[in-house]
């Protein structure tokens, strides 16, 4: 029987970047996937990164030494930086793709990658004994032996495809379901539940009336999601945009009988923040002019993305909302919208580093683990590769933790809260949001990425001189005095500043809210910075008072993290916490005196319990190595 | 993992010989000298540990003695808790030991959680193991306990005006976050003007109840008041009405200064403590004694002032000085010896809200009036609580003023011009405090909130 260190089953983009990861730090890694031809398929929306900081998870993983920035970077259509009215912590990039492309681009790294074989296979069984993996067993019935499996199947097990009321499986529309898999993880004890999500109707380009719609361009200075990328200015394809009408809301309401939701014939859970356009009608009766935007899928298909228009009501209902749309009139669909329905593994059954606490040597990442979108699971991908590769190894399981990086915000909340919905990412559920800005994800995360072995020296060198530039320029800002001369108030009075009336330093002079970096070269000589790090510069130095606090803050959260919860803790012998507690803890089995914290059902009272237990017992601290 | 400072009163609260304000923590003497001056000078920081310092605990922004003290200093690891440790030994009264403990708050320190310093002292091992069981026993039904009563103290109007400050922030909050999180869908953004608005009148609104808290006190503990007014005008004829009404519960508890002593008159109910410099009745006026600079200090201390004025001999310049030094107190004008005739009117004086006039004969006249307006400037029309724990309140004002202070950021940073994921910072910090006294959490509700209330999703 041929063996690996790590096998990994799906070539989403959870797959792509753990076989990657895990290849890349020296294991022999096998990825098998149902189909070669839809390797890192965007099976929604033909975009990467986005607000609700879609965009850090993006740069982090990157900064980790992941693939997905640096494959968007060469295959995209249309790059843009969003929200940049409302603060550098929520600044977002978001870029539409060539989807194809993007296949194609991921497809080359993981079939050049050394010591990653890529091969097309439906996995059925785990093979499992004594409590622990050894391999997999594939329907045409070959048995791959290794030392770790990371499963990151998607939406495939037991995949259903809902449209109207017609329902049969598949995983996509178009590709078979994971049925065998599903059933078998259930043998081994995992604890599954469903969830659904649907996608909107693509349309053909040439049927659309553009005159009707408004155009949305792309970038006109260089952006880049990798750090590793070149700045290039690439060409921009532009994004459309339209509304929807009464007469739209008029045929969805005439439809509605026969909308999934209506009928019943959807039964998990879907995702709130994506709600489909009948269940908007339904939920918000009084508003109409529901947003449009029309989406390229790639430089050499005439497929357009109908983003906003998401369902699964008959053919004819798609038609008809469609063509109640300005511009989309005579709009041809070219596939239909539907909705998916899937199993998922309900994730408080996970560690930290995303391995299975049922099963050893079973890590799971992506939508097979209850998140939703691309860049969640390529964050769980990209974690949970590193894990399998370092277990097969023998070395410590590592992560990222809530106060680093939007990773750790991620997985924390999945493995120690679960999720009651498809888990999507948003800025507002950070605590140190001002901290983990995509502006500084490589100041957070390289060195990590740098220490596991994922970014190789080279590329750490040119991180490290960005990181000393920037600490020495800060430090000079600080340095420098400005003086209230007659030249320098005038120069102030220009940018619409207030007066001077002592020696300030220049930090002081561009914390002023209408003073930028490129105003400082009135009062002082300035190194040269290239872009990106000047603008690093202006935000470290103008938050500086928040960073502090907020940083004084992760201090305090470190304390708590910090104290080790034994792996063999009998939270049931534990007297003094309620009962409640004790179910919740043994169920999570946290890590941490921090992550137990955060467990729904451990009150604070239970938490100094725990401490004074734990200083008993003699618990360790976390070791530096995994709290990195 | 207990790096930060904490205190407590460590003696049970009442009237005491002497109370203990106990801190524990690795900036015990730097915090403890900030507010500690040994009479024979020095630092805390430089005692050795097994130490007893004798000297004054100073409020150090007025730089005004509160109380004259002992600290003891116990050094980690040798000390009950295994950390730096530092004891003011006080003057037992209520009053100036929760002012002890709120210097210490103001200055660096937290307020101790219920059972804190034993857990401290068995985390760092100065308790044996056999005492874990026990510990764990007193942490539970203390934390558990002091959670039940404070939920229980939030009944009624203070509930909900807490209720109504979170809401008020919730909602703000809740579109401020929505416009971050989803910019591209159909959420306007928060006005800035709009939000100006809310977040200052929640901000003074929170203030107000912390004024509240204050009253409470005033309630428990009695208000200050100093008589004033030039010689001759009837002042010792006030005082000894008090007394001969058989209003005096205690007499002469130590003050705060040497030089001071305080009678104690049952008001309604509540203590009003006459601050009195053995003067009075002696007729050596304050002012008379020790200028009127010292006076003004005495009035600063001061919750009340009575003015004494005769209306039968023009108002001199001495008259019109007090007047004038004592605009911004809450006062009460006592225009006394009404039953001679007037030689000037009433018109003349400086009138405002925090001044109130009451015209009489100190001498036979019915004293009712007068207390009825003192005891209405005391409470400025708000309702006291008479139920509140001495430690639970602190802690509900310190939540409180720690919730304003978030808020007073946030308007800084909206007023700099500052984009809306920093001012969001203040908005969130402000309603987790608030969340502290409740017991609700913020985060969870802010979704539950977006998604309820904008039609999201694209």
């Amino acid at each position: 029987m041929k063996h690996y260190d790590v096998i990994v089953v799906g070539g989403g983009h959870a797959g792509c970047e753990a076989a990657l990861a895990a290849a890349r730090l020296g294991s022999s890694a096998c990825l098998l996937t149902m189909n070669m031809d839809t390797i890192a398929q965007m099976s929604c929306n033909p975009a990467i990164g986005g607000p609700a900081a879609k965009s850090h998870l993006v740069r982090e993983v990157d900064a980790l030494g992941g693939e997905m920035g640096r494959i968007i970077d060469r295959s995209y259509l249309n790059i843009r930086l969003l929200n940049t009215s409302r603060g550098p912590a929520v600044w977002a990039l978001r870029a539409q793709a060539d989807k194809t492309l993007y296949r194609s681009e991921m497809t080359w790294s993981l079939q050049t990658q050394s010591r990653l074989d890529v091969r097309q296979a439906l996995v059925t069984q785990l093979l499992v004994s004594e409590g622990k993996v050894r391999g997999v067993r594939t329907k045409s019935g070959l048995e791959i032996g290794a030392d770790t499996v990371v499963l990151a199947t998607g939406t495939f097990l037991r995949g259903v495809v809902v449209i109207g009321d017609v329902r049969f499986p598949g995983g996509r529309h178009g590709e078979p379901a994971a049925d065998a898999l599903s059933d078998d993880l259930k043998a081994h004890g995992l604890s599954l539940a469903r969830f659904q999500t649907a996608t909107p109707p693509r349309i053909h380009a040439d049927s659309v009336d553009y005159s009707k719609l408004v155009e949305q361009p792309g970038t006109d200075k260089p952006l880049r999601f990798s750090f590793d990328s070149p700045p290039l200015l690439r060409k921009q394809w532009p994004c459309w945009y339209t509304r929807t009408t009464e007469n739209t809301i008029a045929a969805i309401a005439r439809h509605l009988s026969d909308s999934p939701i209506e009928t019943g014939s959807v039964s998990g859970k879907g995702p709130r923040f994506c709600p489909s356009i009948d269940r908007k009608v339904v939920r918000f009766p009084d508003k109409h002019d529901h947003q449009i935007f029309l989406e390229p899928e790639g430089t050499y298909t005439k497929e357009l993305y109908c983003l906003g228009l998401t369902t699964a009501m008959p053919e004819a209902a798609q038609e008809e909302i469609l063509h109640s749309i300005p511009g989309l009139e005579q709009a041809k669909i070219m596939r239909m919208g539907y909705a998916v329905e899937y199993d998922y593994i309900i994730p408080s059954q996970l560690d930290p580093s995303l391995e299975s606490k049922v099963l050893d040597g079973l890590f799971t990442a992506g939508q097979i683990n209850g998140t939703s979108g691309y860049e969640e699971a390529a964050a769980q991908g990209i974690v949970a590769g590193i894990n399998a590769a370092r277990k097969s190894q023998g070395l410590k399981d590592v992560y990222v933790s809530r106060a680093q990086g939007y990773v750790g915000v991620l997985i924390d909340d999945l493995v120690t809260k679960g999720t009651e919905e498809p888990y999507r990412m948003m800025t507002s559920k950070a605590e140190y949001r001002l901290m983990l800005r995509q502006d500084n994800a490589d100041m957070r995360l390289r060195p990590l990425g740098y220490e596991i072995g994922l970014i190789d020296s080279v590329r750490y060198e040119a991180f490290a001189k960005k990181r000393d530039q920037l600490n020495e320029v800060l430090e000079w800002m600080d340095s420098i005095q400005v003086s209230p001369t007659e030249e320098v108030r005038r120069q102030l009075a220009n940018l619409g500043s207030g007066d001077l009336k002592k020696a300030v330093s220049l930090g002081d002079i561009l914390r002023r809210p209408e003073v930028r970096y490129s105003d400082l070269h009135h009062f002082a000589e300035l190194p040269d910075l290239d872009g990106e790090t000047a603008e690093q510069v202006e935000i470290e130095v103008k938050f500086k008072g928040y960073v502090e606090r907020q940083q004084r803050q992760i201090e305090a959260f470190k304390e708590l993290e910090a104290v080790a919860i034994p792996r063999d803790m009998d939270f049931h012998s534990i007297k003094g916490l309620r009962s409640e507690a004790k179910e919740r803890l043994a169920e999570i089995r946290p890590r941490s005196l921090g992550q137990a914290s955060r467990i729904a059902g451990v009150s604070p009272a239970d938490i100094n319990v725990l401490s004074i237990v734990l200083k008993g017992v003699g618990a360790g601290r976390v070791s530096e190595e995994r709290t990195l | 993992m207990h790096q930060d400072t904490i205190a407590a009163v460590a003696t049970a609260v009442g009237e005491a010989g002497i109370a203990i304000v106990r801190v524990s923590g690795g900036d015990a003497y730097q915090i403890g000298d900030r507010l500690f001056s040994p009479v024979k000078g020095g630092t805390l920081q430089d005692t050795p540990g097994y130490r007893i310092r004798y000297g004054h605990i100073r409020d150090p922004e007025s730089g005004k003695a509160v109380d004259e003290v002992l600290a003891a200093v116990m050094r980690a690891p040798r000390s009950f808790t295994g950390e730096n440790v530092l004891e003011i030994h006080c003057h037992g009264g209520p009053k100036v030991t929760q002012r002890i403990l709120e210097l210490f708050l103001q200055s660096g320190a937290r307020m101790a959680e219920a059972g804190e310093f034993t857990k401290r002292a068995f985390i760092n091992g100065r308790l044996d193991l056999s005492q874990a069981e026990a510990v764990i026993d007193v942490v539970r039904s203390r934390t558990d306990s002091s959670l039940d009563v404070a939920v229980q103290q939030l009944e009624g109007s203070l509930r909900r005006r807490i209720d109504s400050f979170r809401e008020r922030l919730l909602d703000l909050v809740v579109r401020v976050e929505a416009s971050i999180d989803f910019p591209e869908e159909d959420i306007p953004d928060v006005e800035l003007g709009e939000m100006q608005t809310i977040i200052s009148s929640v901000r003074s609104e929170i203030q107000q109840l912390i004024d509240t808290a204050d009253d409470g006190k005033i309630l428990r503990e009695g208000f200050k008041t100093v008589i004033t007014g030039k010689p001759n005008v009837g002042k010792s004829s006030l005082l000894n009405r008090l007394l001969d009404e058989k209003r005096a519960l205690v007499t002469e508890v130590p003050g705060t200064t040497r030089d001071v002593i305080e009678e104690v008159v049952n008001v309604r109910g509540i203590p009003m403590r006459v601050l009195d410099t053995a003067g009075i009745r002696s007729t050596t006026d304050v002012v008379e004694r020790l200028g009127v600079e010292r006076a003004r200090d005495l009035w600063r201390e001061a919750d009340i002032i009575i003015h004494v004025l005769d209306a039968s001999i023009p108002l001199t310049e001495e008259d019109w000085d007090i007047l004038d030094a004592t605009e911004n107190h809450k006062r009460v004008i006592v225009v006394n010896k009404i039953d001679l005739p007037r030689s000037w009117p009433l018109e003349d004086l400086p009138l405002d809200s925090s001044t109130k006039l009451v015209e009489m004969s100190l001498l036979e006249g019915n004293l009712e009036p007068l207390l009825d307006t003192i005891v209405q400037l005391v409470h400025g029309g708000m309702r006291l609580r008479t139920e509140e724990a001495l430690v639970t309140r602190t802690r509900h004002k310190q939540a409180l003023a720690e919730a304003e202070d978030d808020l007073r950021q946030a308007q800084q940073t909206l007023d700099d011009g500052l984009p809306v994921d920093l001012i969001a910072v203040g908005l969130q910090g402000a309603l987790e405090h608030l969340g502290e006294i409740t017991g609700e959490t913020v985060r969870d509700t802010v979704l539950e909130r977006i998604f309820a209330q904008f039609c999201i999703g694209k």
